[in-house]
């Protein structure tokens, strides 16, 4: 006679005590994604547009209204469970200053995008993404898609599940709710960048390795976090900074990988040599307006998540740590300005620039102090700020002929000239990155750099006159796009910007005022960035 | 007092005494006429055939099943699990297992309406 021992389940079921209101703001933005969904499959093809735009809209707006409504009253744990000891409650999701400060930055950022993607120059659909994807544009094929009714709206609801992603992301408590927030909101900018309607094969090829890679870095980031809950025996970030201090000699060796491998795949989604070779490509294959809410709000929600990774679970073993990623801050912003010199499309140009902030913002990151925290949320709404109206307008230059996006640097000899709005507000969006006074970019960097030399001891220091010396680099390649519009003749092949809708009027214009308004008077934003600077933990 | 892994590695290699014989069987005593439709890839996807010239075409028939199994797959996976233990989670993870199949069935609703379910389309 054998006895098998049988698995004792447990009786009683723990539920997490979850506060609805506190999560409206996501529900808000998944449901209103679920119901654009239905639209994309039930409404008739001359309503979709209309309809996807108006409910992307009001989505966005409901949940930052009840984000800015609720922030008084739901800062706290949720999603949450006791842990052992019965003492504290451990949250999945974490409702405190910079989830707030950086949703309510997401939430802003995508509506000023939903306006440029919404633009329809005079078509049936969106006119950046592609009716279907093996067409050309303006071919037989592609009326006949239309026709068909196979017109994407999808667009629509796959940026709003991006967002809602991008929200948990920033407010992700454990490395679970974290991996399952970097998949939500990288899965459906993998789909957003193969959609482009004009250069399709750039654009799928661009879609192939985003993915490819993507996912890479997605399995990265999930063996980190296996690795430090074998170090911590917890997933929840408060945990793992209790297991760090009280120390676990025996498991000492998982730490340093663990961490350094779950920043891997944070460092690549926003961009940090040498994680970075998928971003060229990538911005330049992507349909520009996506480009321009893939490089203001993902690198938004990464650096959030980064900052809740670094400051509540892993600093208190950053000096093991933390000299890997000030090597990785000094390589992103010296290969970024370096290299961006040598673009000749505006596209790629702008994509290293962005690797060049991401070192920038990087370098906040690791002063390690509140200041910085405050420092990096500023930079991120005024880079995101500026990301979208560069790109707006980057969308709206076209080649006569082609009628598509006149990208490579020299067809915009001339530019100011002939457009001189368009031209004059670019320059401006580009003082803006290069850190010019009375742009936010100066304001941005100079928070920056303060905390890092303030606060970060040496190594910030060092970062920081470095990412000076790489601002100045950065400068030339801006002053020459200038240069090229206003101090060259016109090129041959002539150009035009055509005139969008007053949606993508507002949502450009909107941008560029902010970034001026922001460069004059930041404190309103400072002030809200420093009160919200605190983690919770 | 045995091991309670034993009626495990037991029960493992059942299975493959069961697969290795019928198999092995089926070779040894099975009749073998040969034509040119077994010789063909069974009812799974296309010839391999070299590379066309300029691209060539593939089906897509195939892709968009294996797109519509994936929604399904992983409602089962989180059904099974919450089916052994449904007694103990109450009327909460009901709801949520509600709503959980509802947003499943909202990508279904979608695959249906834009034609992912007719094979001619």
């Amino acid at each position: 006679m054998t006895t098998v021992s049988t698995v004792v389940m447990a009786d009683t079921f723990t539920s997490a005590s979850i506060s609805y209101s506190a999560l409206m703001p996501m529900l808000i933005v998944f449901v209103v994604a679920l119901a654009e969904v239905l639209v994309a499959g039930f409404a008739t093809r001359e309503s979709r547009h209309a309809l996807q735009v108006g409910l992307s809209l009001i989505g966005l707006l409901g949940a930052l209204a009840a984000l800015l409504l609720g922030a008084r009253f739901h800062q706290g744990v949720t999603a949450s469970v006791a842990d052992a000891a019965g003492s504290r409650q451990l949250g999945a999701v974490v409702v405190d200053g910079p989830t707030i400060f950086l949703q309510a930055g997401v939430l802003v950022l995508a509506l000023l995008a939903v306006l440029i993607m919404s633009e329809r120059l005079g078509g049936i659909g969106a006119d950046a993404f592609t009716p279907m994807g093996a067409a050309n544009p303006g071919s037989v094929q592609e009326r006949a898609a239309q026709r068909a009714g196979l017109t994407t709206s999808e667009a629509f609801p796959l940026m709003m599940l991006a967002v809602g992603g991008m929200m948990l992301f920033v407010a992700a408590g454990d490395l679970l709710t974290l991996f399952v927030g970097l998949e939500v909101l990288s899965l459906p900018l993998y789909i957003l960048t193969g959609l482009a309607r004009r250069r399709r094969l750039l654009s799928q090829e661009a879609a192939l390795k985003y993915f490819l890679l993507g996912a890479f870095s997605s399995a990265f980031l999930l063996f980190g976090a296996a690795l430090l809950y074998g170090y911590a025996g917890s997933v929840y970030l408060s945990e793992i900074a209790s297991a760090i201090s009280a120390g676990q000699p025996d498991r000492e060796v998982l730490l340093v990988p663990g961490v350094l491998l779950v920043l891997v795949g944070l460092l690549f989604k926003v961009g940090a040599v040498p994680f970075h070779s998928w971003t060229p490509d990538v911005y330049q294959g992507a349909p520009t307006p996506v480009t321009g809410f893939m490089a203001a709000c993902t690198k938004l929600a990464a650096f959030g998540a980064m900052l809740r990774v670094v400051y509540v679970g892993a600093a208190g073993d950053r000096w093991n740590w933390s000299v890997v990623v000030v090597v990785i801050a000094a390589l992103t912003m010296i290969v970024g300005a370096v290299m961006s010199v040598t673009q000749t499309d505006v596209k790629r140009l702008l994509a290293y620039s962005s690797i060049a902030h991401a070192g920038f913002i990087l370098t906040g990151v690791l002063a390690f102090d509140v200041t910085g925290v405050s420092a990096v949320m500023f930079y991120l709404v005024t880079y995101g700020l500026t990301t979208i109206a560069a790109f707006g307008i980057v969308y709206l230059v076209r080649d006569v002929q082609s009628g598509s996006e006149a990208t490579h640097l020299s067809q915009w000899a001339g530019l100011g000239r002939k457009h001189p709005v368009a031209a004059a507000t670019f320059a401006f969006l580009m003082l803006a990155f290069a850190g010019i006074p009375l742009t936010s970019g100066f304001v941005a960097k100079l928070g920056a750099f303060g905390a890092a030399v303030g606060h970060g001891g040496a190594s910030g220091a060092v970062l920081a006159v470095i990412g000076v010396l790489s601002s100045a680099i950065t400068v030339f390649v801006y002053v020459r796009i200038i240069v090229m519009m206003y101090f060259t003749e016109p090129a041959e092949n002539a150009v035009e910007v055509v005139s969008p809708s007053i949606l993508a009027k507002v949502a450009i214009g909107f941008c560029a005022v902010l970034t001026l308004a922001l460069g004059i008077a930041p404190k309103l934003l400072l002030d809200w960035a420093a009160n919200a600077s605190l983690f919770l933990s | 007092m045995t091991n309670p892994y034993v009626p495990i590695i037991i029960m493992v290699a059942l299975g493959a005494a069961f697969a290795l014989i019928s198999v092995g069987t089926s070779l040894i005593v099975g009749p073998k006429r040969y034509n040119r439709a077994k010789m063909e890839a069974y009812e799974c996807g296309i010839q391999p055939t070299p590379h066309a010239s300029g691209g060539g075409k593939v089906p897509i028939k195939y892709y968009l099943t294996a797109m519509l199994f994936i929604i399904f797959d992983i409602e089962s996976v989180f059904l099974y699990p919450f089916a052994v233990a449904f007694d103990r989670l109450g009327l909460f993870a009901l709801v949520e297992m509600v709503l959980f199949i509802v947003t499943v069935f909202v990508a279904y609703a979608y695959v249906w309406r834009r034609g992912g379910l007719d094979w001619d389309y």
